[in-house]
C-alpha cells in the first residue's frame, strides 16, 4: 500500500492537526461577528436567549461535521495520491458502513430537530395578557409604529419598557417589508393583506439603541430603511409615552411660526401630520409631531440635525433614491423657515 | 432514428456556420450549448464582480440603487438559467448517448429547437439592458414588487417573458433527455447499470418536468397582472402576494437540485477513474440521489419560514428539510468511499472533484442549519444565506462543472487542457472562492441583509466586505486563466485517444452475464477508417455483430480544430465486451 506506516501516522496527524487549526479559525471569525452593533449573537430577549442556545447548539454540530468531513477528505487526498508501486483496491462498497453512514447524519439531525420543534412550539405560544401593544407598519421606504393603548403615532424609533412582552401587530401599507431586530426577535414578514405577530420581552435596558433593518426586498431603497428600537427603563418609558402622546409643541420664535405657515403652503400638510396642527393631518408620510425627538431621520438613514434636514428638503431623492416624498423644489428661503419648525417639534 | 443518420450526413456536406446552425447532431449541440452557456457565465460574472466592487467600501458610489438592484437580479437569472443550466446541458446532450450507447438522443429536431427556444429567450432576457432597464425585483420577483403597481417599468415584463420561453426549453429538452435514457439504453443496460452520471441526468429531467409548470402558472398569471389587469397577487383586490411564494418555490428549490445534481454526477465520474477504483456504493448513490429528487418537492416553504406560516407548517417543512441532510450526507460519505484505497491520480479534475466535496459540504452545513426556523428567522435574508447559495452553487455546481470540463475535453476535442494552467486555474478560483464567500457567514450574522446596495460604516462590515471583493477579482483571475488554458489548448494538436480519461471500467456494478451486452469500442471504429481520430457518434448493437456510424475528425494538419468531417461507417464483429459506460466517455 505505498508509503510506510510511519508515512501515514504523520499524513493523519498533520491533517488533523491543519484541519483543528482552520476549524478553531473558523470559529474565532465567528466569534469576532459577534460584537459588531447588529449582531445576532448578542441577544438581548428572551425569545433571542433561547435561540442563541439552540443556534449555539447547532454551531457545535456544524462545528464538528465541518472538521470530520475536512479531515476525511484532505488525509484521504494525501493518503490515496498516486505513487508508484501503490494499487487502487477493487470493491464496489460496504453494506454496513452505508448503514453507519445513513445513521450519523440521522442522528445529527434529530439531535438538532428535537429543540427546533420544542422552541417552535413555545415561541408559538400565546403572549402575556399586559403585553404592550404596538402595530408595526411597513411603507416603501420607513416604518410606522402605532401604539394603539397609548394613543401614539411615531415613526422609524420604536421604544419598549423592559422586562415586559411586546406584542407586534405587522402589517405592510404597499409591498413586502420584514421586521428584524437581531438582538430582539428573529424577523418575521410584513405581508400586504396578511397580520402577522411577533413578541418578545426586552431583558437589557440601555441607551443606545438596538439597530434594526428591513430584512426583505422592497425596492429601490430597501438598503436605507432601517429603524432603531430604544429599550427604556419602566419610568423612563412612562415618561416617554406620555410625551408622545401629547400634542406638538407650539412654535414660539418668529421664524418658527413662519416655518409651520410654510409647512401649510408648501403642502407638507398634504401626507405629514402633526399633532395639534389642526391642518397638518396627512397620513401618507411619517408622523412628524415630535419629529426633532428622534435622534435620527429619514428611516435611521441619518442623525437629525439641521444640516441632514436641509439636505433633505432640498432634494430628498439625493439623499434617499426613489424616497416616495416628492422634490418640492422648495427656495433656501423656504427651508430656513422649515428647518428651526422642525427643530422645534420635541 | 432515421433522421439522427441523415442529419450527420448533412453535416458532411456543409462544416462550416450553416452546419451549426441546422446541426441536430446532439455534440454539436452540446458544444453550443456549452459556448453559450460559458458565455453567460462571463457575463454574470461580470454583474458579481460590479456587485462587488459597489460593496467594497461602505457608501460606495460605483453603481447607483437601481442599477446595483438590477445587476443583482439578472446576476442570479443569469447564472442560474443562462449558465449552469445550459452548461449542465451540454454535457447531457454530449453524453447521454455516449454514456447509455444511442446513437443520438431520442429527438434530435426537438433537441436542436430546445437550445435555439434557450437562446433566443436568454438575449430577449438579457437585452432588457437595452431597453429600459432589466428586472429589478430579485430572481423570486416577490409580488406586490414585481406587480404592475410597484414595477411600472418594462424589466419585469422581461422577467416574465424571458423566464416563459426558457422553460419551455428546459421542459422539451428534459423530456428529450428522460425519454431516451430510459428508452434508447444498449441491450442489457439495466437502470441499475446506468452510469451514476445518468441517473442524475434523469432525476434532473423529472424535475424540471414536475416543476417548470407550477412556475409557468405563476409566471402567466404575473402576465396577466402585469398587462391585463388581472389581480392574482394584488392584496387590495382580494389577491395574494404569498401564493405567488408558494408557485415559485415549488419550482424554486427542484430547481436548486437542478443544479447541483448533474455536479454530483460529474463527481461520481470522475472520482472512480481517478482512484483507479469502482465507485463505492453505486446503489447508495443512486438512491440518495432519486431520495433528493422526491424530496425536493416537500421542502419548498422553508423559503418562506418568515412570512408568518404558523408552527404546524412551519415544523412539516422544517423536518423535511432536515430529513434531505440525510442523502446528501449519503452522497458525501460514498464520495469519501469512493478514495479510500485508492491510487488517486490528482488531475485538475481531481482537484476540482476533491474541491466539490469539501465546499458542497460547508454549503450543506449551512444549508441544515436554518432548516430550524427559529435559527432561520435569523438567517434568512442576510447574508449568511448568500453564503450559502454560493457554496452550493459556486462550490458545488461551478465547481463540479469545471470538473466535468477538465475531464472530458478531450473527449469533446481531441485535445488535454493544459494541467499545468489547470491546476493554477483551480488553485486560484478555490481559495478566491472561500477569500470571496467564507466572509459573508460573518457579514450574516453581523446582521448584513441580503440585497443592499449600500451600508454603512461603524456596522463592524467594512473589513470583511473589502476582503470578499478582493475575492471576487481573484476569481475573475482564475476564470482568465481559464479562458487562456481553453485558446492555447485549441491551436494543440489532437492528442487525445478515445479514452482518454483512463476509465478502467464502468462505474456500476460488473454485470454477471458479459455477453448479453454487445458493444464496442470506439476505438475499433479508428482502426477500421484510418481517417484520423475517429469520435463515435452511436452505434447499433445486435446479438453478433455491431455496426458503429462515427464521424471522423479531419487529419490533424488543419487548424480548425471543431471542424467535423467525413462520416464513415464501420461494421465490425464484437468480441470485447466492454460496456458503454464512462469506460467510453
Amino acid at each position: 500500500m505505498g508509503s510506510s506506516r510511519s508515512g501515514r501516522a504523520t499524513i493523519i496527524i498533520a491533517s488533523l492537526v491543519a484541519v483543528g487549526i482552520l476549524t478553531w479559525a473558523v470559529f474565532s471569525a465567528f466569534a469576532g461577528s459577534a460584537n459588531t452593533p447588529q449582531s445576532t449573537f448578542l441577544p438581548a430577549s428572551i425569545q433571542t436567549v433561547r435561540v442563541n442556545s439552540l443556534y449555539m447548539l447547532v454551531f457545535i454540530l456544524a462545528g464538528i461535521v465541518f472538521f470530520g468531513i475536512m479531515a476525511l477528505t484532505l488525509i484521504f487526498s494525501l493518503m490515496y495520491r498516486e505513487r508508484p508501486g501503490q494499487v487502487a483496491r477493487q470493491f464496489h462498497g460496504n453494506s454496513k458502513l452505508e448503514v453507519v453512514w445513513t445513521l450519523i447524519p440521522v442522528l445529527i439531525v434529530v439531535v438538532m430537530a428535537i429543540p427546533t420543534f420544542s422552541t417552535i412550539h413555545d415561541t408559538a405560544q400565546e403572549p402575556p395578557k399586559d403585553a404592550l401593544q404596538v402595530i408595526a407598519i411597513g411603507h416603501q421606504w420607513w416604518f410606522e409604529f402605532q401604539y394603539p393603548e397609548l394613543g401614539i403615532t411615531t415613526a422609524n424609533e420604536l421604544h419598549v419598557p423592559v422586562d415586559r412582552a411586546v406584542y407586534i401587530t405587522l402589517e405592510s401599507k404597499d409591498v413586502i417589508h420584514s421586521f428584524w431586530v437581531p438582538q430582539l426577535s428573529g424577523k418575521i414578514d410584513m405581508m400586504p393583506g396578511h397580520r402577522n405577530h411577533l413578541w418578545f420581552t426586552p431583558t437589557v435596558a440601555r441607551p443606545e439603541p438596538y439597530l434594526a433593518q428591513c430584512a426583505e426586498f422592497c425596492g429601490m431603497s430597501h438598503a436605507n430603511m432601517r429603524f432603531r428600537v430604544f429599550v427604556d427603563p419602566a419610568n423612563d418609558f412612562a415618561t416617554w409615552s406620555k410625551g408622545a402622546a401629547s400634542d406638538r409643541v407650539a412654535p414660539t420664535s418668529d421664524i418658527a411660526k413662519a416655518g409651520e405657515a410654510q409647512f401649510t403652503a408648501a403642502g407638507c400638510i398634504g401626507c405629514h401630520t402633526v399633532q395639534g396642527n389642526p391642518v397638518a393631518v396627512g397620513k401618507i408620510g411619517p408622523n412628524l409631531t415630535h419629529f426633532a425627538s428622534r435622534t435620527t431621520m429619514a428611516s435611521a438613514m441619518m442623525d437629525n440635525s439641521p444640516e441632514n434636514i436641509r439636505r433633505w428638503l432640498s432634494n430628498p431623492q439625493a439623499v434617499k433614491p426613489g424616497a416616495l416624498m416628492p422634490n418640492l423644489h422648495l427656495s433656501p428661503d423656504a427651508i430656513d423657515k422649515l428647518v428651526p419648525y422642525l427643530g422645534g417639534l420635541k | 432514428m432515421a433522421t439522427a443518420v441523415g442529419a450527420i450526413a448533412h453535416t458532411e456536406e456543409h462544416s462550416g456556420l450553416w452546419s451549426w446552425l441546422t446541426t441536430v447532431d446532439h455534440k454539436k449541440i452540446g458544444a453550443l450549448y456549452g459556448i453559450t452557456g460559458f458565455c453567460f457565465f462571463l457575463l454574470a460574472g461580470l454583474e458579481a464582480v460590479m456587485i462587488r466592487t459597489q460593496l467594497a467600501v461602505p457608501n460606495g458610489t460605483v453603481l447607483d440603487a437601481d442599477v446595483y438592484n438590477q445587476f443583482f437580479t439578472m446576476h442570479a437569472l443569469t447564472m442560474i438559467f443562462l449558465a449552469i443550466m445550459p452548461m449542465g446541458a451540454s454535457f447531457f446532450n454530449y453524453f447521454i448517448p455516449l454514456q447509455i450507447g444511442a446513437r443520438d438522443v431520442a429527438f434530435p429536431r426537438l433537441n436542436a429547437l430546445s437550445y435555439w427556444i434557450f437562446l433566443s429567450g436568454a438575449i430577449i432576457l438579457t437585452s432588457s439592458f437595452l431597453f429600459g432597464g432589466a428586472p429589478n425585483g430579485g430572481w423570486f420577483g416577490y409580488t406586490p414588487l414585481t406587480d404592475r403597481q410597484f414595477s411600472t417599468g418594462t424589466g419585469l415584463n422581461f422577467y416574465v417573458v424571458g423566464l416563459l420561453i426558457l422553460g419551455t426549453s428546459s421542459l422539451m429538452a428534459s423530456l428529450n433527455f428522460a425519454v431516451t435514457i430510459i428508452n434508447l439504453r444498449a441491450p442489457g443496460m439495466t437502470m441499475m447499470r446506468l452510469p451514476v452520471y445518468m441517473w442524475m441526468t434523469l432525476v434532473v429531467s423529472f424535475l424540471l418536468i414536475l416543476s417548470l409548470p407550477v412556475l409557468t402558472v405563476g409566471l402567466i398569471q404575473l402576465l396577466f397582472d402585469r398587462m391585463f389587469g388581472t389581480n392574482f397577487f394584488i392584496p387590495e383586490q382580494g389577491g395574494d402576494p404569498i401564493l405567488w411564494q408558494h408557485l415559485f418555490w415549488i419550482f424554486g428549490h427542484p430547481e436548486v437540485y437542478v443544479l447541483i445534481l448533474p455536479s454530483m454526477g460529474i463527481v461520481s465520474e470522475v472520482l472512480p477513474v481517478m482512484s483507479k477504483k469502482p465507485l463505492f456504493g453505486y446503489s447508495a448513490i443512486v438512491f440518495a440521489g432519486a431520495a433528493i429528487g422526491v424530496l425536493g418537492f416537500a421542502v419548498w416553504s422553508h423559503h418562506m419560514f418568515t412570512t408568518g406560516l404558523g408552527p404546524v407548517p412551519q415544523t412539516f417543512f422544517s423536518a423535511s428539510t432536515m430529513a434531505i441532510g440525510v442523502p446528501t450526507g449519503i452522497k458525501i460519505f460514498n464520495w469519501l468511499g469512493t478514495m479510500y484505497g485508492g491510487n488517486i491520480r490528482f488531475t485538475t479534475a481531481t482537484y476540482f472533484s476533491v474541491g466539490f466535496i469539501a465546499l458542497f459540504t460547508i454549503g450543506g452545513i449551512s444549508g441544515v442549519m436554518h432548516a430550524s426556523p427559529p435559527i432561520d428567522g435569523q438567517h434568512q435574508d442576510s447574508y449568511f444565506v448568500v453564503a450559502h447559495i454560493h457554496y452550493v452553487l459556486f462550490g458545488g455546481a461551478i465547481m463540479g462543472i469545471f470538473s466535468g470540463i477538465f475531464y472530458w475535453f478531450p473527449k469533446m476535442t481531441g485535445r488535454f487542457l493544459d494541467e499545468t494552467l489547470g491546476k493554477i486555474c483551480f488553485w486560484i478560483m478555490f481559495v478566491a472562492m472561500n477569500v470571496t464567500f467564507f466572509p459573508m457567514h460573518f457579514l450574516g450574522l453581523a446582521g448584513m441583509p441580503r440585497r443592499i446596495y449600500t451600508y454603512d460604516a461603524g456596522l463592524g462590515w467594512d473589513t470583511w466586505n473589502f476582503v470578499a471583493t478582493i475575492g471576487a477579482y481573484g476569481i475573475a483571475v482564475g476564470v482568465l486563466v481559464f479562458i487562456v488554458n481553453f485558446f492555447l489548448t485549441m491551436r494543440k494538436p489532437m492528442t487525445a485517444t478515445d479514452n482518454p480519461g483512463t476509465a478502467p471500467r464502468l462505474s456500476g456494478p460488473r454485470p454477471r452475464r458479459r455477453r448479453s451486452m454487445t458493444s464496442m469500442s470506439s476505438r475499433r471504429c479508428t482502426t477500421a477508417t484510418r481517417s484520423g481520430t475517429c469520435v463515435t457518434t452511436g452505434w447499433r448493437f445486435r446479438r453478433s455483430r455491431s455496426t458503429c456510424t462515427c464521424t471522423c475528425r479531419r487529419p490533424r494538419t488543419t487548424r480548425s480544430s471543431w471542424r467535423w468531417g467525413r462520416r464513415c461507417s464501420v461494421s465490425a464483429r464484437s468480441r470485447t465486451s466492454r460496456l458503454p459506460g464512462s469506460a467510453l466517455s
